[in-house]
């Protein structure tokens, strides 16, 4: 299939190209080769950015994308090929480089300085303020530039006390006040609400206007067959859709050419009737780690085979939720898994009681990262029989177990004694799921599950939260991308400031209402 | 024991922590921190004393001193720098390198006389009432330039262009490289900024303020002192000085304590009882690690830390 589609593009591309090369093609990367320790992460790769064009550059984790544009961006050294920008041969030795040839990144972690002002941050490394600063002239010149793209943003603020949103617009501005003609957004999208998505396509389609051109990394295919114009899909580092029109693919098509393999979209979720209640909050509340109120009097229950969703953007007292649930975290207030109070216990006593926690910091919280499999898979079950043999642990019987988790789940990993460290995002979260489900929970809470995996590895996983529901677990969900919430949840509800400002059946509950709880604009009294 | 000489000795003692804690802020600002300001603080009052001595010019001695620590701060700059060897450890080996070739070259020094830096009387200022007297009065000439370097320091940090990018490679290394700053040609100068002036510290000990060479005696831990007032001082030269010149006044003032056979009417015990004496010389240690407990606890809720990349090296594209 797919080789069938890279020669239809050797006679489809070059028909066209002649006729504008020379006027139009912002970039031209020919042959990009970049081995990172034991990864050969750019193979060979050939990227065309046309000018005046937004590009979607589509690809699973770790394919390349990000890379390729760190090359562009002057931060990698390409071991082989070249670069072309405006049909001028570019040697790229530092980001300055890129910058003064027009190329702007912004990169998927933020490159700004938390403790700086927006205006410093936007200042930073350049040449214009001389020696002395004088900051006040320049927060005015921000201002007038974050006017005229209609990027809302205060110059004088830290950006600690920015949103993720705001931060983001402070990164396009960088690059637009370093008038970069070539912008390279990698994965914008992934930290934003709904509405400030949208906000944020508008910014690029009047950029565009002006004759910037863009790249768009993504792994979301909605997002780009709604944004872009062109796009280029890579695999394991090799170009497997060159500069196609966006009009002639279809969301399977690309899916297949991002994974190797037929990704099915529908998730197979049947009706299912819940059960008794399994989780009962009552009017809890708690504080963050700076010590401000993250949770303000939630109450909810949950009930058995049933998926509760928790919309809300980060920072909205999600995390701290699930810690007071899962007993990692003080607070005030009742919370009863199967009528035992839970909170402000021991995180054994949530376990014992059948509790199951997938956390959002998988190497931090949800694995020992450095331990092999089998020490990871036993975590929960190292304490009971046949494992624990009194005082002595059985490696025996411990490896069996791993061994059979691993092939049940299906993990990638070379062996039982590999560090977890060493494993794919997918299979790290394969290992907690695996261990946490197999006890046969009576509640999940997870947190960010899907979060940066690629399409295949979400497929299993929502698969298998779905799967625990029909066996009748009570699951938690909480997570940042709607998407995932309508697809799995039975019920959404809505966090915001750490207060549940909503909540509706998933049947009834629509993308606008949702967006505009989730940044508090909207609330439904109850 | 009158307030007076206390102030004006806490002035000169104080002088030697400013030097030291605002070098090491400099190069704690660019995310590495370097513990062997004892060691480098050392060397330079070796160096200053036997290089004064040789030519018998104090300013040379000065000149030796700076550049004795400025040299030894390279080796910790290459290892952690460099090598993206362990700060921690990089820094404690570096006070005992500092501390031994300092003991070695500087074999047979003691109880010679070394020209020295001399006082200096500021002409306007001190005809202020009291104040002139006590701050601009026969002072040494390396307190008043210690008097300059506060705000200096404190202007260069925070208004202008390599003092943001300094920050900035401290906060977050990643982001300055991105936009074209050298981080490691950043680090490496300020560490090496930071062992010139524990170096000016040690200078000003053995040829200025507290003139002679005792072996290790000469530093007595003052540059351990330092690293905590850096702390204590969340990384602000105004607060360092003030830490500084506090501490120097204290030393003092225990040093005064042990004087006088009367204290407020009653039998001294520090004048009778010489065991009491080391309760008193542990003093200034005591209150650092008061200051310091205090100190964070006042960081934390007004949310100023150490830079937060302070000991990571860095690498370039590294995942996190």
């Amino acid at each position: 299939m797919r080789v069938i589609y890279q020669k239809e593009l050797m006679t489809t591309t070059p028909q066209l190209r002649p006729l504008h090369e020379e006027q139009t093609n912002a970039v031209e990367m020919r042959d990009i080769v970049l081995r990172f320790p034991g990864v050969l992460a750019n193979d060979h790769v050939n990227f065309t950015l046309r000018r005046g064009e937004i590009h979607a550059l589509l690809g699973e984790n770790g394919a390349g994308k990000s890379t390729l544009m760190n090359i562009l961006a002057g931060l990698y050294k390409p071991e082989t090929g070249t670069i072309r920008i405006n049909g001028e041969h570019a040697v790229l030795n530092s980001p300055r480089d890129a910058i003064s040839r027009g190329v702007g990144m912004v990169h998927q972690h933020f490159m700004l300085v938390p403790t700086h002002t927006v205006t410093e941050n936007i200042l930073l490394g350049l040449d214009d303020p001389g020696f002395v600063m004088r900051l006040p002239r320049y927060d005015q010149k921000v201002a007038e530039l974050a006017d005229k793209y209609g990027l809302k943003v205060q110059p004088t603020a830290k950006i600690w006390q920015l949103s993720v949103g705001e931060q983001q617009r402070v990164e396009i501005l960088k690059t637009l006040y370093r008038g970069a003609q070539i912008l390279i957004l990698d994965e914008p999208t992934a930290v934003l609400a709904p509405q400030e998505i949208q906000e944020l396509m508008e910014t690029l389609r009047l950029m565009v206007r002006e004759g910037k051109s863009i790249v768009f990394i993504s792994h979301k295919l909605n997002e780009v067959k709604q944004v872009a114009d062109r796009l280029t899909v890579l695999r394991k580092g090799k170009v497997t859709a060159d500069g196609i029109n966006l009009e002639d693919v279809n969301k399977e098509t690309l899916a297949e050419l991002m994974v190797g393999r037929k990704v099915i979209f529908q998730l197979s979720k049947k009706p299912h009737t819940p059960g008794e209640v399994v989780l009962d909050v009552q009017n809890v509340s708690a504080l963050n780690n700076r010590g401000l109120p993250a949770l303000k009097n939630i109450s909810f229950r949950l009930r058995q085979g049933e998926i509760l969703g928790i919309a809300g953007i980060a920072g909205n007292g999600q995390s701290e939720l699930a810690e007071v649930i899962t007993g990692l975290r003080p607070c005030q207030g009742r919370i009863l898994v199967n009528c035992t109070d839970v909170a402000n216990q021991p995180p054994k006593r949530a376990i014992d009681q059948g509790t199951a926690h997938i956390p959002e910091d998988r190497t931090g919280v949800g694995t020992a990262p450095g331990m092999a499999l089998t020490g990871n898979m036993i975590m929960k079950t190292y304490d009971r029989a046949p494992i624990s043999q009194k005082w002595r642990i059985s490696y025996t019987a411990a490896r069996e177990f791993a061994s059979n988790l691993k092939e049940k789940y299906d993990i990638q990993a070379p062996s039982l004694s590999t560090q977890v460290n060493k494993l794919s995002g997918g299979n790290l979260q394969k290992v907690i799921l695996a261990r946490e489900i197999s006890g046969g929970p009576k509640l999940i809470v997870a947190v960010q599950p899907t979060r940066g995996l690629d399409v295949g590895a979400i497929e299993g996983i929502q698969n298998l939260l779905l799967e625990q529901r029909d066996n009748d677990s009570a699951v938690l969900l909480i997570s940042e991308e709607l998407d995932e919430l309508l697809d799995l949840s039975d019920r959404i509800a809505v966090i915001y400031e750490g207060e549940l400002v909503g909540e509706f059946p998933a049947e009834e509950a629509d993308l606008k209402t949702i967006g505009l709880m989730m940044t508090g604009e909207l609330r439904r009294q109850e | 024991m009158s307030l007076e000489i206390i102030l004006r000795s806490g002035l000169s003692t104080g002088t030697i922590l400013l030097f030291a804690a605002i070098g090491e802020i400099l190069t704690e600002l660019a995310g590495i921190q370097n513990l062997g300001v004892e060691g480098m603080m050392l060397l330079g009052a070796m160096a200053a004393f036997k290089t004064a001595l040789a030519t018998g010019s104090p300013w040379l001695g000065l000149l030796a001193g700076i550049a004795a620590g400025g040299l030894l701060s390279l080796a910790h700059a290459l290892v952690t720098i460099h090598f993206q060897a362990d700060q921690v450890v990089s820094g404690l080996s570096l006070t005992f390198l500092g501390t031994g070739l300092a003991l070695v070259l500087g074999e047979g020094l003691t109880g010679q006389n070394a020209p020295l830096i001399s006082n200096a009387t500021i002409p306007l200022l001190s005809k202020i009432p009291w104040l002139g007297r006590i701050f601009f009065a026969d002072l040494n000439i390396l307190v008043y330039i210690g008097y300059l370097l506060i705000p200096i320091s404190w202007w260069y940090i925070n208004k202008t262009r390599p003092g943001m990018h300094l920050r900035a490679v401290g906060e977050k290394p990643a982001a300055a490289d991105s936009l074209g700053i050298n981080v490691y040609g950043v680090r490496y100068l300020y560490t090496f900024v930071g062992g010139c002036l524990a170096g000016l510290a040690g200078a000003a000990i053995s040829i200025a303020i507290s003139p002679g060479w005792y072996s290790n005696l000469t530093t007595s831990g003052q540059g351990w002192i330092a690293v905590a007032l850096v702390i204590f001082a969340q990384w602000n030269p105004l607060r360092a000085a003030l830490g500084g010149y506090l501490f120097g006044m204290l030393r003092r003032f225990m040093l005064d304590l042990q004087g006088p056979m009367l204290l407020f009417g009653l039998r001294n015990p520090f004048f009778y009882n010489h065991n009491l004496v080391f309760f008193l010389q542990m003093m200034p240690f005591v209150l650092t690690i008061i200051a310091l407990v205090w100190g964070s606890a006042s960081a934390r809720r007004l949310r100023i830390g150490a830079p937060a990349a302070l000991g990571i090296p860095y690498v370039r594209g590294e995942r996190g």
